[in-house]
């Protein structure tokens, strides 16, 4: 018996499968044709002509950039992103608010219309117009309990000045005491406010800034806030010109915020120790005052900005950056 | 040429114009003394169900479908200012001739306005869109166009030369009614031509034109042949032209005192667009609105009403955003009272006109802005919304919150743009613009811009308890806050300031910045002493 190979097919009488007409190049071949025709055809329908293959998708365009007014920041986290919600984070004496006027200063300096909600009622004019803030382009909203205006008292009690019924300043003789407000519920209630206000102002678009004060909140009322309430006002400031910036202790937007800076004051690092050396004068033997002038400590403040988070596609160069504050009287 | 706007039952249109649904309802307009109110005016409907003027309210008590009110003097005044404005819209000729009567000239108007048919049309519409049905006359002369609106219904337009012929077909009832206030002032002078007509067997003006004159002025005088003229269409006169009065206002009297915002807020609406619509016809927006309610518990202890003005930042003309506005203000500010009568009154003024540009920076829509505005005042409370404005003064921090009205920057110097344009580099990728799209003016002001440090404020101050070594302070306690305690390690002052001691409320104050240590590190204060009582407060801190 020979051994000859014997393919089933022709044992069978039936031509071979793969006949040369049939090789797999021809099949690839085929396929493709009729892959472009079927797309040509697809293509043709109206209710798909708008249909884009996911692989011919751009990425997202990056958001506009405007500058925070400290070229530092501006270096560090490329500006303040518009349309992205940027968290301030920091503690008491940080240099969070200077950081936060200063760029509401520079909007307004250009022309924007900016809004400033202050859960706490915290804002000094005095200090925002010192930082060359337009004050007539801000939009200042005092969250807070629903109280009738206070007549100023008279003098014999408080000091006011006369200030008809438009004036609701500093009182700048003899304050008020405070009450007790630190109550959970009285954060509850401005937070409220503030949630409602920022949903208000976000809808009404036009805003080239908008700040949320939230640097006075206690960080576990903060963090009462829904996360739900973020990723709206995430979504609401998307694709808008609007700029909005949150001011708080600790970070409490999450993934809602695309840049989030953490500032510190560098006084109480480094002079710390020299603080501390009059601070034992000042506890033992009679001050020395002279050995701390006024100005050293509240002139060339410095503040360090570190990048804790960026959601934006900018790669930073640095992760911090220091800069000097002025006091308000220094030229 | 001249046309004639007549509002046939000028006192039940009156009243329809607020009350739209009773179109469709017989309704019969009261005047007089109750329980002497006598029906006045009818609508067509009214007339089919066989109501009658002159019948009194106990008469028309056996029909069950008839809306009847009581005649309102405002709204006529209301209707008869919206036909003056439509007819305004037209022409700046015209007569005020009598309520629910216009008459106006048309000379001129056709290169302007398209062919006299047209016009006449147009007039209708606009007439109608306000609420009113109207009859249009078009003729050669106003009496005889005042002639032809009262005797044909819709539009009627009648060729010069062929009065006599198209107006021959209306009864001699038409005529005396049409100028019944030139004739005959009272009821019984009209019944007297009536009867001496009809004793002559002359119904139709045809006859009456038909007369010889001789024998007519030889028994009826010199109004005999003046009417006879009308009759023919043939007088001629010119017209008693009215300077228009930029008042637009609008009120209503209601039957049933209102207590609840949501029907008053339905009224308003109706007012809103009638005042929006008067403005729009001429051209103009509202800059104020006055909203005047009188009180049904105001009447008897003799005080006048409740008023509220909205003053807006820049004219505007949005029904909607008018009625949300007066929503706003009135939970606001309650009345406090049922409301018996509403008068709603705009101030015009011209329409806002900005060109934007191209590269000017996002700006709030100013009638989104003033109901955002006026939505965060119900949320936070009144005054504490709005723009802050340091007062001329040496009192630390007195401000003033203004409203919030900003300024659109003015469009740039073209020119400037442009060259400006040409600096920046627009290829380079937009994600890198912070430092780019302004790089010339941060290399500029590099040096200068610096962060100032800003204070935060304490509303109101905290009450603190300072210990003092050789007057100076050395330890603290916050007395409402137990975390802001401590010895202070750092102090700078004081600084003095005093002011205001002639007044009554006289201020003088010591002020010191101190640091005090705390678990974050340290943190600074500003502490205040005031010399007159001698307390001491914590005023903001620095941040």
């Amino acid at each position: 018996m020979s051994a000859s190979p014997v393919f089933s097919s022709a044992v069978m009488g039936r031509p071979f499968i793969f006949s040369p007409r049939s090789s797999p190049r021809s099949i690839t071949e085929k396929t493709a044709k009729k892959t472009s025709e079927i797309l040509a055809q697809v293509g043709a329908l109206s209710k798909l002509a708008a249909i884009v293959p996911a692989s011919r998708l751009d990425a997202r365009p990056s958001p506009e950039m405007v500058s925070s007014g400290i070229p530092q920041l501006d270096s560090l986290t490329g500006g303040l992103a518009r349309g992205c919600l940027t968290e301030i984070c920091g503690t008491a004496s940080s240099g969070r608010t200077s950081v936060l006027l200063f760029a509401l200063a520079r909007a307004t300096q250009r022309g924007e219309v900016c809004a400033l909600v202050d859960a706490s009622d915290a804002f000094d004019p005095v200090s925002a117009a010192a930082a060359g803030m337009e004050l007539s382009r801000l939009l200042w909203v005092r969250c807070g309990e629903k109280y009738p205006l206070r007549k100023p008292p008279s003098a014999a009690l408080t000091g006011r000045g006369k200030t008809g019924d438009s004036y609701q300043g500093m009182p700048s003789g003899i304050p008020q005491a405070a009450g007790n407000g630190c109550g959970f519920s009285r954060w509850e209630s401005q937070l409220g406010q503030m949630l409602k206000v920022t949903d208000l102002l976000l809808q009404s678009n036009g805003f080239g800034m908008i700040a949320l004060d939230l640097g006075d909140v206690p960080a576990q009322n903060a963090r009462r806030i829904p996360l739900a309430s973020w990723f709206r006002f995430r979504r609401a400031v998307e694709h808008t010109p609007t700029a909005l910036l949150v001011l708080e202790r600790q970070p409490i937007a999450g993934s809602c915020s695309s840049v989030l800076v953490k500032v510190s004051g560098a006084r109480s690092q480094v002079s710390g120790k020299k603080l501390s050396a009059v601070s034992r004068q000042l506890s033992g033997n009679p001050p020395m005052h002279s050995e701390l002038a006024h100005s050293e400590l509240l002139d060339q403040f410095e503040i360090i900005a570190e990048l804790l988070c960026s959601r934006l596609e900018r790669k930073p160069v640095q992760s911090t950056a220091s800069f000097k504050s002025r006091a308000a009287w220094a030229e | 040429m001249f046309a004639c706007i007549f509002i046939p039952d000028f006192s039940v249109q009156a009243i329809l114009r607020f009350e739209p649904e009773l179109r469709v309802c017989p309704v019969a307009v009261l005047n007089g003394r109750p329980p002497l109110e006598k029906v006045v005016a009818l609508n067509e409907r009214a007339r089919q169900t066989g109501v009658e003027i002159g019948a009194t309210r106990s008469q028309l008590e056996a029909w069950e479908n008839l809306a009847l009110r009581a005649r309102s003097e405002s709204q006529e005044i209301s209707a008869q200012a919206v036909l003056l404005d439509c007819a305004q819209s037209f022409s700046p000729e015209m007569e005020d001739t009598s309520p629910g009567t216009v008459l106006l000239n048309l000379a001129g108007l056709e290169p302007l306005l398209g062919p006299l048919p047209k016009i006449a049309r147009d007039l209708a519409q606009r007439v109608s869109h306000v609420g009113l049905e109207a009859n249009i006359a078009v003729t050669a002369n106003p009496d005889a166009a005042l002639l032809a609106a009262h005797g044909f219904s819709g539009v009627t337009l009648i060729p010069e030369g062929h009065e006599a012929e198209r107006l021959g077909n209306l009864p001699v009832d038409v005529l005396l009614e049409s100028f019944s206030s030139s004739f005959s002032s009272d009821a019984e002078e009209a019944a007297r031509w009536v009867e001496t007509f009809d004793r002559w067997g002359i119904r139709k003006l045809r006859a009456l034109a038909a007369l010889p004159e001789i024998p007519v002025s030889e028994r009826l005088g010199q109004q005999g042949l003046r009417l006879q003229k009308l009759a023919r269409g043939a007088a001629s006169r010119n017209l008693r032209v009215l300077e228009p009065q930029l008042i637009f206002a609008e009120s209503v009297e209601l039957e049933y005192p209102i207590v609840l915002l949501e029907p008053l807020a339905f009224l308003l609406n109706r007012m809103l667009e009638q005042v929006c619509a008067r403005l729009r016809a001429r051209a103009l927006a509202a800059q104020e609105l006055h909203l005047n309610l009188d009180l049904a518990a105001a009447q008897s202890n003799g005080c006048a009403s409740f008023t509220r003005t909205l003053r807006l930042p820049t004219p505007m003309l949005d029904a909607k955003v008018f009625l949300k506005l007066l929503q706003l203000d009135l939970q606001a500010h309650p009345p406090g009272a049922p409301i018996v009568k509403i008068h709603l009154a705009a101030e015009p003024a011209r329409p806002r006109a900005l060109q934007s540009g191209l590269f000017q920076p996002v700006f709030p829509e100013p009638e989104k802005l003033e109901l955002t505005l006026a939505r965060i005042a119900g949320i936070v409370g009144e005054g504490r919304v709005g723009a802050v404005e340091l007062l001329d003064t040496h009192r630390e921090g007195a401000f003033a919150v203004r409203r919030f009205a900003p300024v659109e920057l003015p469009p740039a110097d073209p020119k400037a743009k442009q060259s400006g344009n040409r600096k920046k580099d627009m290829s380079r990728p937009e994600n890198d613009s912070a430092c780019q799209v302004e790089e010339k003016f941060e290399e500029n002001a590099k040096e200068k811009m610096s962060a100032v440090i800003a204070l935060r404020l304490f509303r109101p101050p905290l009450g603190a308890s300072v210990t003092l070594r050789e007057a100076k302070p050395v330890r603290l306690r916050c007395l409402q806050r137990e975390d802001i305690a401590g010895e202070i390690v750092w102090i700078a002052g004081p600084w003095r300031s005093s002011g205001d001691w002639p007044e009554q409320e006289g201020w003088s104050r010591e002020e010191w910045d101190i640091a005090v240590s705390a678990e974050s590190g340290l943190v600074l204060y500003r502490l205040v002493q005031d010399k007159l009582s001698g307390k001491w407060f914590l005023e903001g801190m620095y941040d």
